[in-house]
């Protein structure tokens, strides 16, 4: 979230599009009763089924699965016609007036630059007309026609609201209210928050999806104000923070990126991330990428990390390709991996095609699980008659169940989505031998090293030599991890105005990653998380719930990263001068002196107004972008594109039917069903009584929500003769399942193209491990698609079939 | 624990006239509708708190789950869709105990203490005292009293009067994630109502209401319906109000002729017993209160 | 209403008997008016973090026993933390029942072992589960590491994956990455895409 659930309150308008935030976060939806309450702000649900959001709406409108784009395309072409913008903001805060290269352009579903033969795009046509300083070219007229605003312009001009009704179903009518709702937050002194979650992100298009209503809250100058920005509702309670501390394929801790071949050496990799500013007089933060990396390498590897030795830049691996969970079960069913280890995961529900799963499980050496429950994935050899027919003989995998604490056992940190780090402390002892997860990685660690140490092989020294710092080796503390990724200053750190003045002592918590350095002076495991653990103690255990400005700030509660400010780009909510945009909601501010108000200012603090620096510090032009430039694989604005399974025989918008740059192996192209055999549009989805596949282990939640179903509307009821209740059969191109059908109005039959579109709903909470009603997984059915830049499987749009059992 | 914030004022067969020297202040429980969101965690908090677990049921089509009060569910989320004027709406309505100011199930009760009225307004089972007659569930005018099939004891909500009892909220209205349900004194929940009137009015709702039925001498949980004029939509009643012979049998008059007439029926049932002996029920008819997997 | 024929039996005899030994004045000695105990008195509590979705409700975990050298202590009861700037005591259907979580029958309690082909887990040791699992890594890393892809030292270990906990803490995730990339891998994720 660019701002936080409580902030929420502040809104004029809530659009809920690609999220469910009543079922799937009901006590952060409770902010957006609450604006309702005090601001009378509209609710406004765009959703593929009446949800229970949809339930308190004051505006709800069903779309098509996968067709968010042509939405949000018709909404920015409206925006642009009506002229209902923030021009002020747009101006000065975004690259709108940033004229492009004149060799760029848009021809009939492709951008400039695509080469077929590779799926893949030559994004160097997608960038601003550079003048001799390196600094782009703009015209703060936004006339020049190849200024960004006049080529948005032209890009969504397609998008006119019969095209946009007739792809996604949604009348004209509604289409149009719903945006002059939108456009009604474009004054200065009215806010819109958009709340979305995975009903945005698992599509072949997911960032995109993000990527459109990011540029509609920069028309509507809803980025860095109070009730505003773009909000994304996470999923697990620390999703948050193992994508902060890099805990993926690609990264590394506070955003950093793991290296490629293609960085040899220290000083190539940091060149390359590195940035320079593309507009005069920018903080262009990421400038400082090199003071983050050392300092990360100097928390891992300690005195082994020197100048001398690039701060053993060598011991991280390089990537060749991508790894992500796609990649990896791919070259899992391909016999290229051997062991796998699931730390509080279970695969086998969660990743797309389960039948692809357990044949890719099915050859592995061995498999280590790591959780406080039974998952599926745990089981996936055993024989669950028809939920999970498999002949355990016949599946050679060493298969290792190891107990972990959950949360009630255990001290730590999770961070929330509003970027809060708050720490929960251990209330009891866990059931029989279970272990935390720092012990668990701990002795699995050690027990390797000691084979090193005993038996040497291939490349020991990251192995061998890696720093141990513990009291207690085996099990190292909460406390003692949380100080580490905070970090530590190694030598005296001063400041580089005055050498005498000692900002950190060595061996004292840094406060801040102002202070990081690029020399080895200074460690931090996780740069934006410095500030959390300081000389002060613990940062994250604070509980002040004060809230001075009434905004909902409460700066006392926790600790949010980055530097425990609430809401970022914050300087967006004072207009050029430095006066805040709506006097009722005064933010962060100019005060003469410095910036200030109710928030750490996300700005260089005493920079005046008048020396022109740009908001967005963090982007090397200083102002938001409404194109991405190269930011994406497949396009600098977000196109509307089909699902990789879509009900329609081409793509209205244009020639290309589905995302051109998105990566389909060849497996899984070969397991897409068609429209001729899976007729309806499925989306997958989480009901308010479940978490995930952990509850179904939880009595109460059983009870709540007992068995699997199936959501259809009255007219594919009627079209296949399917009455409430009844058992029905669920195919696609991966598999089949056999479930209840639950036949409702809150999902309708949709004109698209000129043919009826009927879309099935499936809730996936249910497997054949619990204490709800064994049954399959929905997993059954999903395509293993995944969305061209993060690779998120596209679990909201695809085709079935649905026949009485 | 201490009381003194639930003097009795009333209780089922009471044969001597409750204390009324002190004045404490009565409660309810305000269900906002508009701000429903169906999530459940009333039921689940319910269940958590009260030490329930209902049994693990099937889907047949509905969101409602389990499909109805029980002893083990003080309280139940139905869901009931309607299309009117072309637009949808979910009615999500919660069901349990109204704790009625003039309770029938207690005028019903023929249990002495087995029904208690608190003088906050709270109605209050003691299943202690409970002999299982089940007159209770015929006295309610929203079918809320549940008859147990572990012991035959009756159940329902008891406004988590041993939290109040303490100086607490019940645990539906501090779990209740959107403020759809709040817990004060019955004059602010009132007031509270009458405000939040005002929005649903302005949204549109303009025959939204609020529930508190004079039949039964208005409740101490109360409603704000969106669709005031029609309660039916939400499952209760338009006009509620005690029946005739729970009056008729509080009143006393009825009682004279019942006991006579029961009297006379114990003997008898005495009688058939020493003849025939104990009634011999099939296995399968017994109540089983388990999961079958 | 529907009543089985015992329970009809049970009720009409109960009601009768009940109903008419009361009215006829042979009513229980003392009438009891009192609520049921408030069962969290004395109960320790503890600060925590609702390990569900990413709102971060602030949770109070009602322990039986006051902590001391000789109770272990058991949670009894999950409620909203009050304080807590966000969720202000309030708590979704699935943090209302945190306690049914803690305490699921399905909770895992020892280290388990299924050999090739077989059809059932069995118990092993924590000794026996990490040697036998550091072998194996480190017999896989020996054989597959590698160190150079032409001049580049690449130094990565591509054949065993890892998935990461996204609800285990921050220390937790920290740790893993910082191991797991120590050793080379290269297959690391978490659900952030899920």
């Amino acid at each position: 979230m660019t701002n936080h659930w409580t902030d929420i309150k502040n809104a004029d308008v809530v659009l809920v599009m690609g999220g469910n935030p009543a079922e799937a976060h009901p006590c952060g939806f409770k902010w957006v009763i609450e604006a309702k309450l005090a601001n009378r702000a509209r609710l406004v649900v765009v959703d593929p089924r009446f949800t229970r959001t949809a339930a308190v709406a004051d505006k709800f409108a069903q779309l098509r699965p996968g067709t968010d784009i042509a939405f949000l395309g018709g909404v920015i072409r409206h925006l642009l016609e009506k002229d209902a913008i923030q021009r002020e903001y747009v101006t000065a805060y975004t690259n709108a007036p940033f004229l492009l290269r004149a060799d760029y352009g848009f021809d009939d579903g492709l951008f400039t630059g695509y080469d077929e033969a590779r799926r893949t795009y030559d994004k160097q046509t997608w960038a601003y007309d550079l003048d001799e300083h390196g600094f782009a070219r703009v015209d703060p007229t936004l006339t020049d026609p190849r200024c960004v605003y006049q080529a948005m312009k032209r890009h969504y001009a397609r998008y006119t609201p019969e095209l946009v009704s007739s792809v996604t179903g949604v009348p004209v009518k509604d289409f149009e209210e719903i945006c002059g709702l939108i456009a009604s937050t474009a004054r200065p002194d009215r806010a819109m928050t958009s709340l979305y979650a995975l009903g945005w992100t698992q599509h072949s298009v997911g960032s995109q999806n993000i990527r459109a209503i990011a540029m509609i809250q920069l028309l509507l100058g809803n980025i860095g104000i109070p009730g505003g920005g773009v909000n994304a509702l996470r999923g697990h309670s620390n999703i948050q923070g193992l994508t902060d501390l890099g805990v993926m394929s690609h990264l590394l801790p506070g955003y950093l990126t793991l290296p490629t071949e293609q960085d040899p050496d220290l000083a190539t990799y940091l060149a390359k991330r590195t940035p320079k500013a593309l507009r005069p007089g920018q903080m262009n933060y990421w400038q400082n990428y090199p003071k983050f990396f050392v300092s990360l390498l100097k928390a891992w590897y300690g005195a082994e990390a020197r100048k001398e030795n690039d701060f053993r830049y060598d011991w991280l691996p390089k990537n060749d390709k991508t790894y992500d969970i796609l990649a990896a079960f791919e070259l899992m069913a391909e016999g290229k991996i051997n062991g796998y280890f699931c730390q509080g995961f279970n695969p086998l529900a969660s990743v797309p095609d389960k039948a692809k799963l357990t044949g890719a499980l099915s050859r592995l050496k061995y498999l280590v699980v790591i959780d406080p429950l039974e998952t599926e994935t745990s089981t996936f050899w055993k024989d669950h008659g028809e939920f999970n027919a498999v002949d355990p003989a016949s599946i050679q995998t060493e298969v290792f169940r190891l107990p972990a604490t959950c949360f009630a056992e255990e001290d730590g940190s999770l961070v929330n989505s509003g970027r809060w780090l708050q720490w929960h402390w251990k209330a009891a002892d866990p059931p029989g031998e279970a272990r935390g997860d720092p012990e668990i990685m701990a002795e699995l660690f050690l027990a390797v090293r000691d084979l090193y140490l005993k038996e040497g092989g291939a490349f020991p020294d990251p192995v061998v030599k890696l720093p141990w710092p513990y009291q207690i080796p085996r099990a190292p503390s909460a406390g003692e991890l949380a100080r580490e990724f905070n970090g530590v200053a190694l030598a005296d750190v001063t400041d580089p105005k005055d050498k005498t003045k000692v900002l950190a002592r060595a061996g004292e918590q840094l406060a801040t990653f102002v202070h990081l350095r690029d020399d080895g002076s200074t460690a931090a495991g996780c740069w934006i998380f410095c500030g959390s653990w300081t000389q002060a103690g613990n940062q994250m255990a604070r509980r002040d719930a004060a809230d001075p400005t009434g905004l909902g700030n409460t700066p006392g509660w926790a600790w949010s990263w980055p530097a425990n400010r609430r809401i970022l780009y914050n300087r967006a909510s004072a207009d050029p001068a430095g006066r805040p945009w709506d006097p009722t909601r005064r933010f962060v501010f100019w005060n003469g002196k410095a910036w200030a108000g109710a928030d750490v200012p996300d700005f260089k603090v005493d920079s005046p107004p008048d020396e022109g620096m740009a908001p967005f510090i963090m982007n090397a032009e200083g102002v938001g972008k409404l194109f991405a430039l190269g930011g994406l694989v497949e396009g600098p604005f977000p196109e509307h594109y089909e699902p990789f399974e879509t009900p329609l025989a081409r793509n209205p918008f244009g020639r290309v039917i589905s995302n051109p740059a998105a990566r389909v192996y060849q497996r899984d192209r070969a397991r897409l069903g068609t429209a001729r055999d899976f007729p309806f549009v499925a989306t997958t989805y989480r009901l308010t009584e479940h978490f995930h596949f952990w509850t179904k282990h939880t009595r109460i939640a059983a009870v709540l929500q007992p068995e699997a179903f199936v959501e259809i509307g009255e007219g594919l009821a009627r079209l296949r003769g399917i009455r409430n209740g009844d058992r029905v059969v669920v195919r696609s191109g991966r598999g089949e399942i056999k479930v209840k059908a639950m036949v409702t109005r809150r999902i309708r039959t949709l004109a698209v193209q000129g043919q009826e579109v009927h879309t099935v709903g499936l809730p996936i909470h249910w497997g054949y491990e619990g204490l709800t009603r064994p049954g399959y997984l929905t997993n059954t059915l999903t395509p293993s698609v995944g969305d061209a830049n993060i690779q998120t499987p596209e679990f909201k749009a695809f085709l079935v079939d649905v026949r009485k059992a | 624990m201490a009381l003194q914030s639930l003097d009795v004022k009333n209780q089922s067969a009471r044969t001597s006239t409750p204390p009324t020297a002190r004045r404490t202040p009565e409660v309810a429980k305000l269900v906002d509708v508009s701000r429903c969101i169906g999530c459940k965690a009333c039921q689940s908090a319910c269940m958590e708190w009260n030490d329930l677990r209902d049994v693990v049921g099937v889907q047949e089509g509905s969101y409602t789950s389990p499909p109805d009060l029980s002893d083990q569910s003080w309280t139940l989320m139905r869901f009931h869709e309607e299309e009117r004027d072309g637009a949808l709406q979910w009615l999500i309505f919660k069901d349990g105990c109204l704790h009625c100011e003039d309770p029938g199930c207690l005028r019903a009760c023929p249990a002495p203490g087995a029904i208690v009225q608190y003088s906050n307004g709270i109605v209050d089972f003691h299943e202690e005292q409970c002999i299982g007659c089940g007159y209770c569930t015929a006295g309610c005018p929203f079918d809320v009293p549940r008859l147990s099939g572990r012991d035959s004891k009756v159940y329902k909500c008891t406004l988590c009067s041993d939290r109040v009892a303490v100086g607490l909220e019940p645990a539906c209205i501090k779990s209740c994630p959107t403020g759809a349900l709040h817990f004060g004194s019955k004059q602010d929940m009132l007031f509270e109502a009458e405000e939040r009137l005002g929005d649903l009015r302005e949204r549109g709702f303009t025959r939204a209401a609020v529930y508190d039925p004079r039949g039964v001498g208005g409740t101490h949980v109360i409603h704000l319906l969106p669709h005031g004029d029609r309660p039916e939509a939400y499952g209760l009643p338009a006009r509620p109000k005690v029946g005739l012979v729970q009056r008729a049998w509080r009143s006393g008059l009825a009682r004279g002729v019942g006991v006579a007439t029961l009297a006379g029926v114990l003997v008898a049932g005495l009688l058939h017993y020493m003849r025939y002996g104990p009634l011999d029920v099939p296995p399968g008819d017994r109540p089983d209160g388990e999961v079958k997997p | 209403m529907e009543y089985s024929r015992r329970q009809f039996v049970k009720l009409a005899a109960g009601g009768l008997a009940g109903s008419s030994l009361a009215a006829l004045g042979f009513s229980p000695a003392r009438v009891l008016a009192e609520v049921r105990e408030f069962k969290l008195a004395r109960a320790s509590e503890t600060r925590n973090t609702c390990p569900y979705c990413s709102v971060g409700c602030g949770v109070i975990l009602y322990g039986l026993g006051d902590k001391a050298r000789n109770a272990r202590t058991e949670i009894i009861h999950v409620e909203g933390d009050p304080d807590h700037p966000v969720n202000r005591g309030t708590l979704c259907p699935k943090g209302a029942s945190l306690v049914d979580f803690i305490h699921s029958p399905h909770r895992l309690r020892f280290p388990e072992y299924r050999a090739p082909g077989e059809r059932e887990f069995k118990r092993v040791t924590w000794d026996f589960a990490v040697q036998r699992i550091a072998r194996l890594m480190k017999d896989d890393r020996d054989a597959n590491f590698l160190q150079k892809a032409g001049d580049v030292t690449v130094n990565r270990w591509t054949s065993v994956a890892f998935l990461a906990a996204s609800a285990s803490s921050n220390e937790a995730g920290y740790i893993t990455n910082k191991v797991i990339r120590a050793l080379g891998m290269t297959a690391l994720d978490n659900q952030a895409r899920v």
